[in-house]
């Protein structure tokens, strides 16, 4: 594109987006279908966390085909850096020798390695509870395999066995959503447990199994995505 | 009010994040462009469920299982801000896979290298 049509095109683009921003008012009552979903999940659900209960029922067909999403693109990231040669560019390898990580860094690590990992643990199983959940604890959980891969150079991803763990989680989502047809309303419906005490950490039916499931899918594929980077 | 503010800074990430894509030379800053621009529209999104004085859609504190609907914003755009977040996260990672690949390639990560394939 020939640089002297981007300013017109940004101008009209910002007069777009002008007339959206002049143009919008703050809503004062929530539209119908989002005071069904506030009124529904407290009640019908039994999650505190209204936006977990779309997330991981009313929406969770849609919440599967998004780590499916996920999962191909570790599959296509490992396709296009898993087969690259590892030494026929000496360069490159003396180069990452030649800056190891700092003190710091390798120290910091350390200490902050099991902290992040129980911090993920934490989001993903109070996802029903508070802000958080499976999608959020299992970037967090992902990030822990980040640090590592920065901080010790001869860290090595363990691709194979998150690949297994991965598929397990697939197959128990899948599994507890054909639970849900069986004994409950449809298909990832959560009532197949027992609603239980509502703000309990374990309530909500099957929620909090979910979320767990969901985060240690999540959490293998960012971790398989970083560890195809480092190569 | 406090909602406008938020949506006019989304909307200008947004402009900031398309002006870098159609301007930059270099590929991570094409792609830094790219997320800048995604990251506007989860503000837009996340804006635009604001309701006046609402809260957090979260049953706790003030917001209670009869009040919810009275105190909480909309849950809806936070819902599909995980999945563009999500989705955002996922394109970005096969453009920098890409990024890799071109840079050996041609060793050097400068669109104006890659006019092979021009028409």
């Amino acid at each position: 594109m020939p640089r002297a049509a981007v300013i017109p095109l940004l101008v009209a683009l910002g007069v777009v987006f002008g007339s959206v921003a002049i143009n919008y008012s703050e809503r004062t009552v929530l539209p119908p279908l989002a005071e069904a979903y506030v009124e529904m999940v407290p009640r019908e659900l039994g999650a505190p966390n209204v936006i977990t209960g779309i997330l991981l029922n009313y929406r969770a067909f849609d919440t599967l085909g998004e780590v499916a999403v996920l999962f191909m693109v570790a599959a296509g990231v490992g396709l296009l850096l898993g087969g690259r040669a590892k030494t026929d560019d000496p360069d490159e390898t003396q180069r990452t020798a030649a800056v190891p990580p700092s003190e710091i860094v390798r120290h910091g690590a350390d200490i902050l390695v099991p902290l992040v990992a129980l911090f993920a643990a934490y989001i993903v199983v109070h996802g029903h509870l508070g802000p958080g959940g499976g999608f959020q604890g299992g970037a967090v959980a992902a990030s822990c395999i980040l640090l590592l891969v920065l901080a010790k150079p001869e860290y090595r991803v363990k691709f194979a066995q998150l690949s297994v763990m991965e598929s397990l989680a697939g197959l128990l989502i899948v599994l507890l959503g054909v639970a849900g047809i069986v004994f409950a309303g449809g298909f990832l419906d959560n009532r197949i447990l027992p609603l239980g005490e509502f703000g309990a950490l374990f309530s909500a039916g099957a929620i909090p199994l979910l979320s767990v499931f969901l985060g240690a899918k999540v959490g293998c594929e960012l971790s398989v995505i970083i560890g195809r980077f480092r190569a | 009010m406090i909602s406008q503010t938020v949506l006019v800074t989304g909307l200008l990430l947004m402009l900031v994040g398309v002006w870098g894509m159609l301007t930059q030379r270099n590929i991570l800053r094409i792609v830094i462009g790219f997320a800048l621009m995604g990251t506007g529209s989860h503000i837009v999104i996340v804006a635009v469920g604001y309701v006046a004085g609402g809260t957090a859609p979260i049953v706790d504190g003030p917001v209670t299982v009869a009040n919810a609907a009275a105190r909480a914003v909309d849950p809806v755009p936070s819902a599909l801000a995980v999945t563009a977040i999500v989705i955002g996260l996922a394109v970005i990672a096969v453009m920098l896979a890409f990024a890799i690949r071109l840079y050996e390639a041609k060793k050097t990560l400068s669109i104006d290298a890659f006019a092979d394939s021009k028409w």
